[in-house]
């Protein structure tokens, strides 16, 4: 078992024409992800990754034709947003959105018109996730994950690897690593993941990874309190940034006295989760 | 991105939002020509995006367009909080009855804008907030369906506003969420909206935010040509140009990272071990010879850089590409602090082998790195 995607997802890749969308498209299949479809509008007919992928005009026909149940998104953020309804109303059950810069506004509507079509986003602005061994959706390097028994969900990306690598290093596998990403709205937060987590059969432990701005964190230490029986262990990347500094990521903005690094930490120990002072330190405490 | 007063304020006037009818002026003669075109008693408002304007002097009441003159000269000679005057907005003097407060942010957990208003307007409105919250009405906006009159006006009951001003506060919210919406608006603020000696609503101050990521997209060219470079660090000007995310901090240990979550860590693990960071970069995803070429322009420019350290964890970067651009910018400028570099991941090996005979610390570890880079600093220091 694991979380969202597993050798049986149904992948379609909406934007995997364009070079970085096609370079991590080889990635993905070359890893075993089963990739169904590409979807650019113009492009229809073609044949990608050595005929491999059959690529449609619209996602209405690539799902009707090849029962692709997922899709990732590379498309560029000015035109992403429609990349996410349109694979939403083509009846896309899970939807991976990795492009950058989209406006907060338009993600408010996004998140909105999913809820009510009841269906899950992953991003944007989001590295996207992987089970190691079975499937990877997004641009998280496969050679740096083992499978194993830690459910894995983060809001930045680099930093991901950092952890995937750094348990690899130990020995130490993950049932599910999934990067929700670092902007103030987006698809899914850390607490629908740590439910996931906690259902989730092949997890025994969690290593959640947050930052500094907004208030998820917190939110995230009041779930586990409440609802989390599996160890959890944590780091929060933004200790010494100044405050009211914009960061790089959208979220990351200190507002006032809340979602400091030293607010979210004081929450997370208060729920008896671990939290490392520095990313390598965390395969130690999930030993302990 | 912030938008100034006389920014902010022109904008609600094309909503049809009521605004005093004055001008911005950048020198003493323009503010006396606008002061005597409206006549009567003005204020000399500087423009300058921080807070405590007024508490600085950079609010004043003139009497006639002379003294106008003598006190937009003075203004326009200050610097407050380190940002100089270089506008001056002249208005007419409001008659005052009352001051509100109007306002639209973004709520990130409730995931929806939420207008919020009181009758308590005014410069302490935030301590307002602190103190006595109930104070403070507030209505959270569907983004699907925007702002309802109904809406509205429930907040004009909340704060007992007087039924004659009912449908005026309903058009400025309804207009302000318009404003809201139509530019990115991440804040839309008015304080105090005044309600004059005759009954009449008039926006008094103006505030705006513009979502940065609408701006990265390129879907308001008018607003970003408002931008005010004062505000910007120049070399987190020069940064953006490569696409580079640089921030500026005040310690010795220059940073290059992939990556925002990856930098702030790598800093936050320096002063674990007992140094200071420099600067936050964030080079990016994808970054090539050219953009790493330009970090390190940038980090070297700082005087109190004594040591670098470039932290880069491969995946859709190139350890490769990193490496040649490390080189090309070695070339190019010439390294005079020693250097830590860690490269892990996409192509790491190919980096590392290039790099071998560049003269530099090599580290496996983030832990190892930072503590290597804290001893370079201080060995160069001395």
């Amino acid at each position: 078992m694991s979380i969202l995607i597993n050798k049986h997802t149904r992948l379609l890749g909406q934007g995997i024409t364009g070079s970085q969308g096609l370079f991590h498209a080889r990635l993905m299949l070359e890893y075993g992800t089963n990739l169904v479809a590409g979807v650019t509008p113009g492009k229809g007919g073609q044949w990608i990754l050595n005929d491999k992928v059959p690529v449609f005009d619209s996602c209405k026909v690539a799902v009707e034709t090849t029962g692709a149940n997922t899709s990732v998104i590379f498309v560029p953020a000015k035109f992403a947003v429609d990349s996410i309804y349109e694979a939403a109303d083509a009846g896309i059950q899970l939807i991976i959105c990795l492009s950058e810069w989209i406006p907060i506004a338009d993600m408010m509507r996004v998140r909105a018109y999913l809820t009510q079509k009841n269906v899950r986003m992953i991003g944007p602005n989001c590295p996207g996730l992987i089970t190691p061994g079975e499937a990877k959706v997004g641009i998280i390097p496969g050679d740096i994950a083992i499978p194993g028994n830690i459910g894995i969900v983060s809001r930045s990306g680099t930093l991901t690897y950092e952890v995937l690598y750094a348990l690899k290093q130990v020995g130490m596998g993950a049932s599910t690593c999934v990067g929700i990403g670092g902007d103030p709205v987006r698809g899914t937060d850390f607490i629908d993941v740590l439910q996931m987590f906690e259902e989730d059969a092949q997890t025994d432990k969690v290593v959640m990874i947050g930052e500094i701005g907004g208030t998820d964190e917190e939110k995230a230490a009041e779930y586990i309190r409440n609802h989390l029986t599996k160890p959890v262990v944590s780091f929060i990347a933004g200790q010494t940034a100044p405050p009211g500094k914009r960061m790089g990521h959208a979220g990351a903005i200190v507002e006032g006295g809340a979602g400091t690094a030293a607010e979210k930490i004081k929450a997370l120990e208060a729920a008896n989760v671990r939290v490392a002072k520095h990313p390598e330190e965390i395969p130690s405490l999930l030993v302990g | 991105m912030n938008l100034h007063e006389y920014q902010s304020k022109s904008i609600f006037a094309q909503y049809d939002i009521p605004v005093p009818s004055g001008k911005v002026a950048a020198t003493p003669a323009e503010a006396k020509a606008i002061a005597q075109a409206l006549g009567g008693r003005v204020v000399v408002k500087s423009q300058v995006l921080t807070g405590g304007r007024g508490k600085a002097g950079g609010i004043k009441l003139a009497s006639n367009a002379d003294e106008a003159e003598q006190l937009a000269g003075q203004i326009l000679a200050m610097t407050i909080r380190g940002l100089p005057v270089r506008k001056v907005l002249i208005d007419p003097a409001a008659n005052i009855a009352s001051e509100i407060y109007l306002g639209i942010t973004n709520d990130r957990a409730a995931r929806k804008p939420v207008l919020m208003a009181s009758a308590a307007g005014g410069v302490d409105i935030e301590e307002v907030a602190h103190t006595t919250p109930e104070k403070i009405i507030r209505t959270h906006i569907d983004p699907l369906m925007g702002l309802r009159d109904y809406q509205a006006r429930d907040v004009a009951i909340g704060m007992d506003l007087p039924r004659e001003q009912w449908s005026q506060f309903i058009h400025i919210a309804r207009k302000l969420w318009e404003v809201y919406r139509d530019n990115d608006a991440t804040l839309a603020e008015i304080n105090p909206l005044v309600i004059t000696g005759d009954g009449k609503l008039v926006a008094l101050d103006g505030k705006m935010s513009i979502d940065d990521n609408a701006l990265a997209v390129g879907r308001h060219p008018d607003l970003e040509a408002m931008r005010d470079l004062d505000v910007e660090e120049a070399s987190e000007i020069e940064a953006k140009k490569y696409e580079l995310s640089y921030i500026k901090l005040d310690g010795n240990i220059g940073c290059m990272v992939n990556g925002a979550g990856l930098a702030m860590t790598t800093m936050d693990v320096i002063k674990l071990f007992g140094g200071s960071p420099a600067n936050f970069l964030d080079i990016g995803g994808g970054a090539g010879e050219e953009k790493v070429a330009a970090a390190f322009r940038i980090i070297l420019k700082e005087p109190n850089v004594k040591a670098i350290l470039i932290n880069i964890f491969g995946g859709i970067t190139r350890c490769d590409d990193v490496a040649r651009g490390i080189l090309a910018a070695m070339a190019e400028v010439g390294v005079h602090v020693p250097m830590v570099v860690r490269l892990v991941g996409t192509n790491a090996k190919e980096g590392r082998e290039l790099l071998a005979n560049a003269n530099m610390g090599t580290a496996e570890t983030l832990t190892e790195a930072a503590q290597m880079v804290v001893a370079a600093a201080q060995g160069s220091e001395q």
